[in-house]
């Protein structure tokens, strides 16, 4: 873990997002925000994560949140620690091969509106990128890990182009860097038992496709752009 | 079977302490509350005057620490008031708690993972249900602990022998193990060392404040003194009587159980003589403080600023007396003890914290910086006074 982000995590400013449970309605939707809120709590009380938001206020604005990954809590903490308004309108963008697996995973990601992405069977006029389009319409916001996989190494891979694409088909999105630090000390990759330690996540300032810019340019500056925040 | 077989009940009936919460507790949670209070008006107040009387940085730090003292005060008389039970449990928390920000503040590597989860939920709940289920199944003071004690055929085995040396010896035993099995011989000795050392001073050391509960409290107070006490008069008594108690406790040096006064006493009484040498002593280092023990560990911690807090704290114990099985200058070693200990702590932390680079270590309660950092000194302090009021002030034989 880095020092500024320890500062923050032991010293600093963390914003606590109390969850209150919906209605009791018994419908199917019902339980599933039930779900999702018992879910976001288990997250936060596990992950003990702060939030900070550096130079960008939470906005329901459409956005897509990229964030570095290491763990497989990385999506579900990052969700949980938006502000409830926009949690309703934000979905994480998935592995269908891995969620959409068994019943349990099914209904996991469908409670936090989870959006399933084929990595292995792409057809042609439904690539991913058009998928998310597809997905979002108008309103909501996405979250996206550019790095295609989790990573193993302490060292961020490189970005794959979808971030790249999303952008060009939808100039108005705006581009959010999040670095997510710790979470891979939480739970890492090929473990399943979580160790609960405290970790802390860095929302930036948004950042969109220049004119012009090539695709390797872009990508490389978003990636600077989440490693920047490790720092701050 | 019945369901009364079951026991459920006893698991919370299990720990029963006879005397454990008595009129000098009471009292002194009084005092405490009482001295709060006015740290509450003094700060309020001198915030409204205008800003040259005191400067504003001291005073905001004044007013948050204020606020934080009543949230701790708060937990802890919380803990007390609902049974050793609830105490055993809050203390266990504050040391998950404290475990969770000192390895989150020290580094580990990928293949510390599986020891880190033994030492998070295998060893620290195991340790407090050792501290917790501690003497009761010699005491056998309710059904359920007889019962416990016979069907684990433990009857009459008092767990402080586990308890005291579980952590120190098979866990810092199985932690290296543990990490060499995991393959990953990179930094090994310094990646053990940080484990074992992060449950030795959150988990094992703190665990011995509620292990005070189980200590049979023996005094030398004699009996007479004491009796104005228990009928709910707390005026010390007269000096003239004090040298009296003196002289008699000369002519005759036998002990009697203690039983004016409760463990939960007992254990406030330790917090509070901690905490307050932390103030003393950083109270006297602004005002006398000239050199400095060790700048590269601490900037604020001086020899002047030592000397009188100990000194002070060590005055301030012994005029709670009244509240321990401890005669007047027995009660100022112990709080001079306890002290220096709490002083031991808060510079050995500083120098980690120094040495991690950061300078608190949480945020749980605001102007208190981190759980760690608040109960650095209590840490230290709690073996020490555990054993020392075991071996003069206990029946433990």
């Amino acid at each position: 873990m880095t020092l500024a982000a320890l500062r923050a995590v032991l010293g600093g400013e963390s914003k606590s997002v109390s969850v209150t449970e919906q209605s009791s309605r018994l419908t199917p939707d019902a339980f599933m925000s039930l779900t999702a809120s018992i879910l976001s709590v288990i997250a936060k009380l596990m992950a003990g994560s702060s939030v900070r938001w550096v130079d960008c206020q939470p906005d329901t604005c459409q956005r897509v949140y990229f964030a570095n990954h290491t763990s497989h809590l990385d999506a579900l903490v990052l969700w949980s620690s938006l502000p409830r308004n926009i949690r309703s309108l934000t979905r994480a963008v998935a592995a269908k091969d891995y969620w959409d697996k068994t019943a349990f995973r099914r209904y996991i990601a469908g409670s936090v509106n989870a959006l399933l992405i084929d990595r292995e069977n792409i057809k042609v006029h439904r690539s991913p990128v058009e998928l998310m389009i597809q997905a979002i319409g108008d309103t909501h916001s996405l979250i996206v890990f550019p790095e295609g996989g989790r990573n193993a190494t302490d060292e961020m891979g490189e970005f794959k182009s979808g971030l790249y694409y999303l952008g060009k088909k939808r100039p108005d999105l705006e581009l959010v860097p999040v670095y997510i630090d710790n979470l891979n000390r939480v739970l890492p990759r090929g473990e399943f038992l979580p160790v609960p330690l405290l970790s802390c996540i860095t929302i930036g300032p948004p950042m969109w496709l220049e004119s012009g810019e090539s695709k390797t340019e872009f990508l490389r500056r978003a990636r600077e752009a989440v490693k920047r925040l490790k720092d701050i | 079977m019945t369901i009364e077989d079951l026991h459920f009940e006893p698991l919370l009936g299990l720990l029963q302490r006879a005397d454990w919460l008595n009129e000098p507790t009471y009292w002194l949670v009084g005092v405490v509350i009482v001295a709060l209070i006015v740290a509450s008006v003094i700060g309020q107040t001198l915030k409204r005057q205008p800003e040259n009387t005191v400067s504003p940085a001291l005073l905001r730090t004044f007013n948050q620490r204020v606020r934080a003292w009543w949230m701790m005060f708060a937990i802890l008389a919380a803990g007390l008031l609902l049974g050793p039970t609830c105490t055993i449990v809050l203390f266990g928390l504050v040391s998950f708690w404290a475990l969770r920000e000192f390895i989150t503040m020290t580094p580990t590597r990928r293949g510390d993972h599986r020891t880190l989860f033994w030492v998070f939920f295998v060893f620290t709940p195991i340790q407090y249900l050792l501290v917790g289920v501690g003497s009761s199944f010699v005491k056998l003071e309710s059904d359920s602990a007889v019962w416990w004690a016979d069907t684990l055929g433990l009857r009459g085995v008092d767990l402080y022998g586990l308890y005291s040396i579980m952590i120190p010896v098979y866990a810092s035993l199985y932690i290296p193990s543990r990490i060499a099995l995991s393959g990953d011989a990179r930094r090994f000795l310094e990646r053990s060392a940080k484990i074992q050392f992060s449950l030795l001073i959150c988990v094992y050391s703190l665990s011995y404040a509620p292990a005070l509960m189980h200590l049979d409290l023996l005094t030398s107070k004699p009996a007479v003194g004491n009796s104005s006490l228990s009928t709910g008069d707390v005026t010390p008594p007269e000096a003239e009587d004090e040298e009296t108690a003196e002289a008699e406790s000369q002519t005759s040096t036998t002990r009697r159980p203690w039983k004016e006064g409760g463990q939960a006493g007992l254990l406030f009484y330790f917090v509070l003589i901690v905490q307050l040498s932390d103030v003393f002593q950083y109270a006297w280092g602004k005002l006398l403080g000239q050199r400095v023990i060790a700048p590269q560990i601490n900037a604020s911690r001086t020899w002047e600023g030592f000397v009188s807090g100990v000194l002070t704290t060590a005055i301030v114990g012994a005029l709670l007396w009244w509240v321990t099985p401890f005669r007047i200058w027995e009660a100022a070693c112990m709080a001079f003890v306890t002290a220096v200990m709490g002083s031991a702590g808060s510079m050995t932390m500083s120098a980690i914290k120094r040495d991690r680079g950061v300078t608190d270590t949480g945020t749980l309660v605001q102007g208190h910086a981190g759980v760690l950092d608040r109960i650095d000194s209590i840490c230290f302090a709690a073996p020490v006074f555990f054993h020392l009021t075991r071996y003069f002030f206990s029946d433990f034989a």
